[in-house]
């Protein structure tokens, strides 16, 4: 056990992480190493029933300002079909997916019942950096170039643990990507610092609203100018560690036309949260927020409601679910492979017969196609491309193939998969969300 | 550094490739269709143009004889490393999807772009590449009693001085009665299964292979399928693809590389009709009102558009699927679990898009008077040879199960 966190704490350095090298040595490996195993945690229960006003949160006071806001630049591709990630790309996908493998899978069947992620396990995927990647140097970030396919695989690398807990992870990470990209000079430098600090706050982004045949370009929750500002009244559903959130970016329809970001400080006046735990992904503590005329500065309009960019908001936010999928759906392909090896019947193993191994060879083929559709998304926005056929087709993989693994995974294992003793009935739950998620997650 | 776009420097073979489906393949279409068992002479002029395109450098070997395995560079290092490489086995995938845009049946019966060309390509030493190089190569794997199960073949090969003597019977020889070599798999010892195995080239001339019949097919009747029997045909030793030492299992694992070359091929073939149809659907549901919307979640759209990014999903995955295989290849990686994943999906897509098509575009799908039933019928083959959609299943699941065939049958 200590060697493989020695081994993590080595590979994060060569990163270069500059968040990880705060911690590196002995604080993360005493850290991660000296918790011991078999403690609960049942951070947030209490909290699962009461409607209470959103958190107090902290005061986010502007830092030194640049002049114009910072955006990281993106590396080209020599312009030759390749599926090698980057040196870096593969050393950071590699320390998270060992911290997914060894902290957030055996925390993620404690962490669904509680409805809640560790605070402890929040704070060490603060320190792996997840939060920084989309962050432009000049403010602290830690990634030299945007790469939507670098979120991509750490998206996947987390999810392989555990889609919820993944989802808990990176919705600060989707706030600060949001401010990285699109927001001003002053909104980066009021929000951002906070995303590279010692304390991450807890973030999200909200665009989805509570009703059937929910389309994001269609949104019911209103903002409309006022004196100085504006208003914002509506419902969000399904937002992530939403009671304990100190900052939202949502999606409103501005003066009832096209929908637009909005920076909203759960400081503000007229916000209440109520726990809304779902079928799956529910140690990411999902809720929902009611904006009854919150009151909002008219700094809090994320460029100037730009319908390209809500537009790109939404197309980057299917490609991260699609790309949790992934993860999602290695984790079941990998379960089900020794199982079927193990588990005999009628005296042979049941990976002899071609009912159950054709299974398995569909899942592999369908999660293959899926992960390549989602690295294309990604990489064409990364080239500046048009990516929302590429984002909305990859989006279809993991909402059809994507549930169909978590169903097969649940089938292979007949009953047993049914029952808690194995994590398949929980990806079964979980990737049933990829489908219906809108925003929440970017890439 | 991740990169899925087909790089720019194959625009040049692929705008060639479409010209040759658009201008020629398309045209002649119906009548193949209907002339089933006629030459298309339209084809000569276009192996020449073909030819050409082949030995016009950098995008030498395009088609079913360049698909090959990548090597090591001039400088030792294996390319990947300092770089990636797009070579002959994408520029294949890429033109063959191209032209099978215009006509799958076509292509199958273009001259010198057999699939004997690939296993020649992918086993033959250089002294037979001299003989061979340039001719039309056709494949004779299977027989009446042995279908996918290649190792069960009976025809025989037995060393008579400078000669092999073959005896057996060939079924469904794709071009075989047009093409000028046979590439006949036949066993060297019956008794020792599948490492006997082996690949030999018989000139079509060779009084020793009879042409048995012609088939009549569901599709792709441009292309010529053809019975072969073997008697008493004699080729010369040389003639023989790789060793002929019979070892417990690399004789067989030679003949089977082939497949790691020729599945991405007939993937890229499924990928061609899946595109014809997703292309002439899209146009036939505009004229219906019905225009495809990629922000607008799918549930919200109409049922056929709804239905349609469906198609075009999984024409996503089957493509990448294929493109991921030959990359490998023109990496010198191994691929074959990728080739047969690529096959198993592009396969089952490849029919599936075809047959959702013709139902969404009602009897100007069904009837004749356009090509969507056509693309139905000549899809459902290429989920059937070069190792049906169940076969691909089987490779994958022992290659992820790490199971024998004996364990899993």
């Amino acid at each position: 056990m200590f060697r493989e966190q020695q081994k993590l704490t080595n590979r994060s350095m060569a990163i270069g992480l500059r968040a990880l090298n705060r911690f590196a040595g002995s604080p993360l490996v005493d850290r991660l190493g000296l918790r011991a195993p078999a403690e609960r945690f049942v951070y947030g229960a209490s909290k699962t029933t009461m409607r209470t006003a959103a958190t107090a949160g902290r005061t986010f006071a502007a830092a030194q300002k640049l002049a114009t806001p910072a955006r990281q630049p993106t590396a080209q591709p020599g312009g030759l079909f390749d599926l090698t990630p980057t040196d870096e790309q593969r050393l950071l996908s590699e320390s998270v997916r060992d911290f997914a493998l060894h902290k957030l899978r055996p925390a993620a069947l404690d962490a669904d019942f509680a409805c809640a992620a560790p605070a402890e396990l929040l704070r060490q995927s603060d320190d792996l950096g997840v939060t920084m990647i989309g962050v432009p140097e000049e403010l602290g970030g830690a990634v030299t170039e945007r790469s939507a396919v670098t979120a991509v695989l750490i998206g996947e690398a987390l999810a392989q643990g555990d889609m919820g807990l993944a989802v808990a992870c990176l919705a600060p990470a989707a706030v600060s990507t949001a401010l990285s990209l699109w927001g001003d000079e002053e909104q980066q430098a009021t929000y951002l610092p906070d995303f590279v600090g010692d304390s991450i706050p807890a973030a999200a982004l909200a665009v989805l609203e509570p009703r059937a045949l929910f389309d994001p370009f269609k949104l019911e929750t209103r903002a409309h100018r006022s004196g100085g500002g504006y208003v914002l009244s509506g419902v969000k559903s399904l937002v992530p560690r939403a009671v304990d959130g100190e900052l939202f970016i949502v999606a409103a329809a501005l003066e009832g036309r096209d929908p637009a970001l909005f920076i909203v400080e759960s400081r503000a006046g007229g916000i209440t949260v109520e726990p809304e735990p779902a079928m799956g992904i529910r140690a990411a503590a999902t809720g929902r927020l009611t904006f009854d005329d919150v009151e909002l500065p008219v700094t809090s309009l994320i460029a100037d409601a730009d319908p390209e960019i809500y537009r790109a908001c939404i197309q980057l936010g299917r490609i991260a679910w699609s790309a949790l999928a992934v993860g999602t759906g290695k984790a079941v392909l990998d379960y089900v492979i020794p199982y079927v090896k193990e588990r005999t019947a009628f005296g042979e193993p049941i990976a002899n017969r071609q009912a159950v191994a054709f299974a398995v060879s569909n899942i592999a083929i369908e999660l293959d196609g899926l992960r390549l559709a989602t690295y294309r998304a990604a990489s064409r926005a990364d080239q500046d491309e048009s990516f929302a056929r590429e984002a909305a087709l990859a989006h279809t993989l993991a909402s059809e193939h994507g549930m169909s693994i978590g169903s097969d995974g649940v089938q292979l294992l007949g009953g047993h998969g049914y029952v808690k003793e194995h994590p398949v009935e929980r990806w079964y739950r979980d990737l049933r969300a990829a489908r219906l998620m809108e925003g929440v997650l970017l890439v | 550094m991740i990169n899925l776009e087909v790089p720019k420097k194959f625009g040049v073979l692929i705008g060639q490739a479409h010209q040759i489906a658009n201008e020629v393949m398309r045209p002649n279409s119906r009548k193949y269709d209907r002339a089933e068992h006629t030459y298309p002479k339209e084809l000569d002029m276009l192996a020449a143009v073909v030819n050409g395109m082949n030995d016009s450098g950098g995008l030498s070997g395009a088609g079913a004889g360049g698909v090959t395995r990548g090597s090591v560079s001039e400088n030792g290092s294996l390319p990947g490393r300092h770089g990636t490489r797009n070579s002959s086995n994408l520029a294949s995938v890429l033109s063959v999807a191209e032209v099978s845009w215009g006509d799958v049946g076509l292509l199958l019966t273009m001259p010198g772009q057999g699939l004997g060309n690939s296993a020649i390509a992918a086993l033959a030493n250089e002294e037979q590449l001299e003989r061979f190089g340039g001719k039309w190569a056709a494949m004779a794997i299977t027989e009446p009693e042995a279908g996918s199960d290649s190792a069960a073949i009976r025809t025989s090969a037995t060393l008579d001085g400078d000669d092999y003597v073959l005896n057996g019977e060939k079924i469904f020889v794709t071009s075989g009665e047009r093409a000028e070599l046979i590439v006949v798999w036949a066993s060297l010892d019956r008794d020792r299964g599948r490492a006997a195995i082996r690949s030999f080239v018989v000139e079509r001339d060779n009084p020793g292979l009879k042409l048995d019949r012609l088939e009549h097919k569901l599709g792709i009747r441009a292309s010529d399928t053809a019975n072969f029997v073997l008697s008493d045909c004699r080729v010369p030793k040389e003639n023989l693809l790789g060793s002929p030492e019979i070892q417990a299992t690399q004789g067989f694992a030679g003949v089977m590389q082939t497949f790691d070359s020729t599945r991405p091929l007939v993937a890229a073939m499924a990928l061609g009709i899946a595109r014809a149809c997703l292309e002439e659907t899209r146009e036939r549901l505009r004229e219906a009102g019905v225009e495809i919307d990629y922000d607008t979640p799918a549930s919200v759209q109409s049922a056929a558009a709804a239905e349609f990014i469906g198609m075009e999903a999984d024409y996503e995955a089957a493509r990448l699927l294929t493109l991921q295989a030959a990359w490998m290849a023109d990496n010198a990686m191994p691929n074959s679990l990728q080739a047969s994943m690529a096959k198993a999906k592009a396969g089952r897509t490849g029919t599936d898009i075809a047959l959702r098509c013709v139902a969404l575009c009602g009897t100007d799908g069904y009837g004749e008077g356009e090509l969507l039933e056509k693309w139905a019928r000549d899809a459902k083959i290429l989920d059937i040879f070069e190792g049906t959609q169940q076969i691909q299943l089987l490779v994958v699941a022992r290659q992820l199960l790490s199971k024998t065939s004996a364990e899993l049958k």
